[in-house]
């Protein structure tokens, strides 16, 4: 073996120090520039903060992928959910004119949005893919209004960081962070392919996010929470899904 | 501080630097992590593609004929695996990491160093079929290995190494991003250029198979040529001369 020499301890040290001292302001800067995800700790975080922060800092202003007319799946698969709800029963029944999306939290004006409202708002139609975790996807027209519409109505104070929002089942719940939220394909989907969004894939309300995988894009929405805090919600690791395994960041 | 002997500079030859000895066992943990999980991720949909979408309504390039981890797949078994998708993702991606971080490393190292030229590119005056011929038939007479070659690879070793670090990891690598929604988003071309997001899966998982295959080869290669005195000289950069071993 070669002897360890005075040089190469030297060396040694200095990258050492260097390294370490390097990692500690990377992870200052992460915390500073919000790029560690609420899973963001455990064995799984370093691999989930670098994914997670390279993603924001590459791709944060990019549109996600569109597609044209020609490329609408003709038979799009409707993932099994779990049965609806007796509530959510007697809301279809009475054709979803008494569905509310209620929007909350650092607002400055929380509201309360009938579809009819959300319809009236500036509409928004994109071509988009879900695809989902499982490795299956499909094409789709979807249509509705920004999230952004409803954020500038209600008037998001300064402060917010993330965007809470949950579907009409109990336990289930999603966040994003505010870039996400502000990004214009962000989308309170109402409409599918020129029909109302059926209820199979998520009808009356879904956000749809296609720069995420498809379980981030929540079914039956019917609530939304704006927050400077997400270690407030649930297990504090930023969605439901940490809690049955899966990462809260879902852009890969 | 003590010499080297002549008697161990005679029969110790030193044969791979420390960043190769580090990256490589870096990359064969990331690489066992990969695969296992690749494989949990794959049984949620034993299906594949051509093209850009794919699901269980549309006719697919060919089936894996397992059952799936999910119960939404018709796979004809009465079966449904245990989901393991969860920590699968968390830790593909987190090796995925790993290995691309190791090889970062070893990529400028191996420009830098010369390593790729020396160790790597196949010698100029073997760039030709008699080369490769001569060297098969050795490997099928099982000859033992020239005394040339305890101190670098020989021609077969050396495009087996080439096809693998320039070819088959910059196309797992580029085939897994393919599939990220926000990858792709910023970069559309990497999505487009195979074809789209299904054929891009399938490449996936055909390049995985060809590195299983390598990883397989090479192993047997080693066992077949002294297991542990060549894992010995990829753990201290020093191998004792096959003479001597023999």
């Amino acid at each position: 073996m070669n002897p360890i020499t005075r040089r190469k301890l030297i060396y040694g040290g200095v990258a050492a120090a260097a390294g370490v001292s390097g990692l500690a302001v990377a992870d200052r800067m992460a915390k500073r520039f919000g790029l560690i995800p609420p899973d963001g700790a455990g064995i799984y975080g370093p691999g989930e903060t670098l994914t997670y922060a390279c993603q924001r800092l590459l791709t944060a202003n990019k549109p996600a992928r569109e597609f044209p007319r020609s490329m609408i799946s003709k038979s799009p698969f409707a993932n099994a959910v779990a049965p609806p709800t007796d509530t959510f029963k007697k809301l279809q029944a009475g054709g979803f004119k008494d569905w509310r999306l209620v929007v909350d939290g650092t607002v400055a004006h929380p509201l309360v949005f009938s579809l009819a409202d959300l319809k009236s708002l500036p509409v928004r139609s994109q071509i988009t893919e879900v695809a989902c975790e499982e490795g299956w996807s499909y094409i789709a027209e979807w249509i509705g209004t920004p999230l952004s519409s409803v954020l500038h109505e209600a008037g998001v104070l300064p402060q917010s960081r993330y965007v809470v929002y949950y579907a009409i089942e109990k336990g289930l719940w999603e966040s994003i962070d505010i870039t996400d939220a502000w990004d214009d394909h962000t989308l309170l989907t109402m409409g599918m392919n020129d029909g109302d969004l059926p209820v199979g894939f998520g009808g009356p309300l879904r956000l749809r996010l296609p720069r995420q995988l498809g379980y981030k894009s929540l079914k039956y929405l019917n609530h939304i929470t704006v927050t400077d805090d997400i270690r407030k919600f649930g297990s504090g690791k930023g969605s439901v899904d940490p809690d049955y395994g899966y990462s809260w960041y879902a852009g890969i | 501080m003590p010499t080297a002997s002549p008697v161990l500079e005679k029969t110790k030859i030193r044969r791979h630097s420390g960043i190769v000895r580090v990256t490589h066992w870096l990359t064969f943990v990331a690489f066992v992590a990969l695969l296992v999980t690749g494989f949990e991720i794959v049984i949620s949909h034993p299906r594949f593609y051509w093209g850009e979408v794919g699901n269980v309504n549309t006719k697919p390039l060919f089936v894996i004929p397992i059952p799936a981890s999910r119960d939404t797949v018709p796979t004809g078994y009465n079966y449904v695996m245990p989901d393991q998708n969860g920590w699968s993702r968390y830790l593909h991606f987190e090796a995925a990491w790993v290995a691309v971080l190791t090889a970062l490393v070893y990529g400028i190292y191996g420009v830098a160093s010369g390593h790729f030229r020396k160790h790597l590119i196949p010698e100029r005056r073997d760039w030709n079929g008699r080369a490769y011929r001569e060297r098969i038939a050795k490997y099928l007479h099982r000859r033992p290995p020239d005394r040339e070659e305890d101190r670098s690879y020989n021609v077969l070793q050396r495009t087996a190494y080439v096809l693998v670090i320039f070819v088959l990891f910059p196309l797992i690598i580029w085939t897994g991003l393919a599939m990220s929604p926000t990858f792709t988003a910023a970069f559309p071309l990497t999505a487009a250029l195979l074809g789209g997001r299904q054929s891009a899966r399938t490449i996936h998982f055909f390049v995985s198979w060809l590195l299983l295959f390598f990883l397989i080869v090479h192993v047997t290669m080693v066992a077949m040529s002294g297991f542990w005195r060549r894992v010995r000289s990829m753990i201290t950069g020093y191998m004792r001369s096959s003479e001597e071993a023999e």
